[in-house]
């Protein structure tokens, strides 16, 4: 808790515009395989994301969803456009980004400790005062006791939070997430979905969460990029204009259905299409 | 805040196991008889298989030059194992297996690794490796016995040659095999290659090397004992040889659980190394995961 003013301070300090915290434009990615005809898979993307926004990006699938997270992320390079996080231009993996992946990737041979320490490993930071972070993470995810644990001897929810354990330790400026809860189970998922909306809060972190649950985007996000296949491109950004701090009783309300059925429209649509 | 949601976690996560595996059960149960019969079980087909061949030997009257008596082998182990001469042969073997297999594995490593992270070079050796895979390495003995003589040197070489191969093969195959998420996880977190190959390959390649070594350590016995029987003046092999032209069958069969204890101990040995480094493999098998 005490950390939590720093945080907010660290916040306010303005180094790259806080406003274009992230920022795409004119994006586009052709794949061409050597014997079938090139695919569109992102064409003409165009946001921005705020420092502190929470944002999530739905569509059916093969609307490139994934495509554009592995983008920001520098695992894929772009075809045009720009491509941009926290003043940097993507071009290859940035220290800025912390990831968490669909299924929780822990290394087994690592204690949990050691699997969230491995950014700090990988990008030679010091260890001891991320240690202490790590440790700090891994309390705020209620993994306190589980540190020294192999990843088989903890449950597919707990392997995911330690993943973001990893994703955060080094301070990243953004937080991509990849269907980070859709290996689990719906009352777990559930609850993930409240953790990651305290973590987010707490760190006063930069989400761009891509999933294909409409009401977990609902419920997590400030806006919800609403994508398109063939090629991909977006459709629609919506506002969620739902009171924060918010609990899973806000997704009984008028106005969350709403918006679900809204986004919803655009999958029907996609999917008459085909 | 920290509370409350510890509580929480308690709580939603039904599948967790709360605590890690009980391991006091698990030691408790490591001895017992009743979950585990094979304790029992194994021990008793020994005395069985033992006791139906002392007496079937004894009933049907047959010639200890045919197949001697359990007895008359325990008798003639015995005498080989009080005996110096024995030792020194004892020793002469594992000297080979033991040399031959350090260099089996060196050269399986270093080899395997650089196959299996320079593209060209797999492409141009691996039709060579896999063409010298199909030749019986133990046709080679006498070769060898050739170029490096009647001393330890033609053993130690047989047992390297022999050894080599499913080491290397799984040394390859291991370094292939790392997940390509982990692989990718890496990435994002800004891994160069050599971190990639230290955080994620060689882990990964760890099983398998056990297992190469776990066969290579038997072929490497298997090679000297090759080499001695062609061409030696001591040596396990060479006294399977000596006792055969004595009609010591007694005596042969001594040998051969001598040599089958070794290969025990030896493979053992390899089996509880791989469950101190390669620990979470086993583990993982149990879960399932």
């Amino acid at each position: 808790m005490a950390t939590q003013p720093a945080l907010a301070d660290d916040r306010s300090t303005t180094g790259p515009d806080a406003a274009n915290w992230i920022d795409v434009a004119g994006l586009h990615k052709y794949y061409r395989p050597r014997k079938s005809e090139p695919t569109h898979a992102l064409s003409d993307i165009d946001f921005q994301v705020r420092r502190g926004e929470f944002i999530s990006v739905v569509g059916p699938s093969g609307c490139g969803k994934t495509t554009l997270l592995k983008i920001l992320a520098g695992l894929i390079p772009k075809s045009e456009g720009e491509v941009s996080i926290a003043g940097h231009a993507v071009t290859k993996p940035l220290p800025e980004v912390g990831m968490v992946f669909q299924a929780a990737t822990l290394l087994p041979w690592r204690t949990i400790l050691e699997n969230v320490m491995v950014p700090v490993e990988i990008q030679k930071l010091d260890r001891t005062t991320h240690r202490a972070k790590a440790m700090e993470l891994i309390e705020m995810v209620g993994l306190l006791g589980f540190e020294d644990k192999y990843p088989y001897e903890l449950s597919g929810g707990m392997q995911q939070r330690a993943g973001i354990c990893r994703a955060l330790v080094h301070d990243p400026a953004v937080l991509l997430m990849d269907e980070p809860f859709g290996a689990l189970d719906a009352m777990t998922r559930e609850y993930m979905n409240v953790e990651l909306l305290r973590i987010w809060q707490e760190k006063a972190a930069t989400i761009v969460l891509v999933t294909h649950s409409i009401p977990e985007a609902v419920f997590l996000s400030d806006r919800v990029i609403v994508m398109s296949p063939r090629p991909g491109r977006i459709t629609e950004v919506i506002d969620i204009d739902l009171p924060r701090p918010r609990d899973l009783s806000v997704m009984n309300t008028d106005r969350a259905g709403v918006y679900v059925s809204r986004i919803r429209q655009h999958f029907n649509a996609a999917s008459v299409i085909d | 805040m920290t509370d409350t949601s510890t509580a929480a976690v308690a709580g939603s996560d039904r599948s967790a196991p709360a605590s890690p595996p009980p391991v006091k059960q698990k030691q408790r149960g490591k001895w017992d008889l009743r979950e585990r019969p094979e304790l029992w079980m194994v021990p008793a087909v020994f005395v069985l298989v033992v006791a139906l061949w002392e007496f079937g030997v004894k009933l049907f009257d047959v010639d200890a030059f045919v197949l001697p008596p359990p007895s008359a082998i325990a008798e003639s182990l015995w005498n080989q194992l009080t005996n110096d001469l024995f030792w020194g042969h004892f020793w002469v073997t594992t000297q080979e297996t033991l040399v031959g297999f350090a260099i089996g594995v060196t050269v399986a490593l270093t080899l395997g690794t650089m196959i299996s992270q320079v593209p060209i070079l797999e492409k141009t050796l691996m039709p060579y490796i896999v063409a010298f895979q199909t030749v019986p390495k133990v046709a080679l003995a006498p070769l060898f016995v050739v170029w490096f003589g009647f001393g330890l040197t033609s053993k130690i070489v047989m047992a390297a040659v022999i050894s080599f191969f499913p080491i290397l093969i799984n040394v390859i195959e291991g370094l292939r095999s790392a997940d390509a998420d982990r692989v990718q996880m890496l990435t994002v977190f800004g891994a160069s290659r050599s971190q990639i190959f230290r955080m994620v390959r060689l882990p990964t390649a760890l099983p398998f090397i056990f297992a190469g070594l776990d066969i290579g350590i038997v072929f490497a016995i298997l090679g000297a004992v090759v080499g001695e029987f062609i061409g030696a003046q001591e040596g396990l092999g060479y006294l399977l040889l000596q006792t055969n032209y004595n009609f010591d069958i007694a005596g042969m069969f001594a040998v051969l659980v001598v040599l089958s204890l070794m290969g025990m101990l030896a493979h053992l040995t390899i089996r509880f190394a791989q469950r101190k480094v390669a620990f979470w493999a086993e583990e993982n098998r149990v879960i399932g995961a």
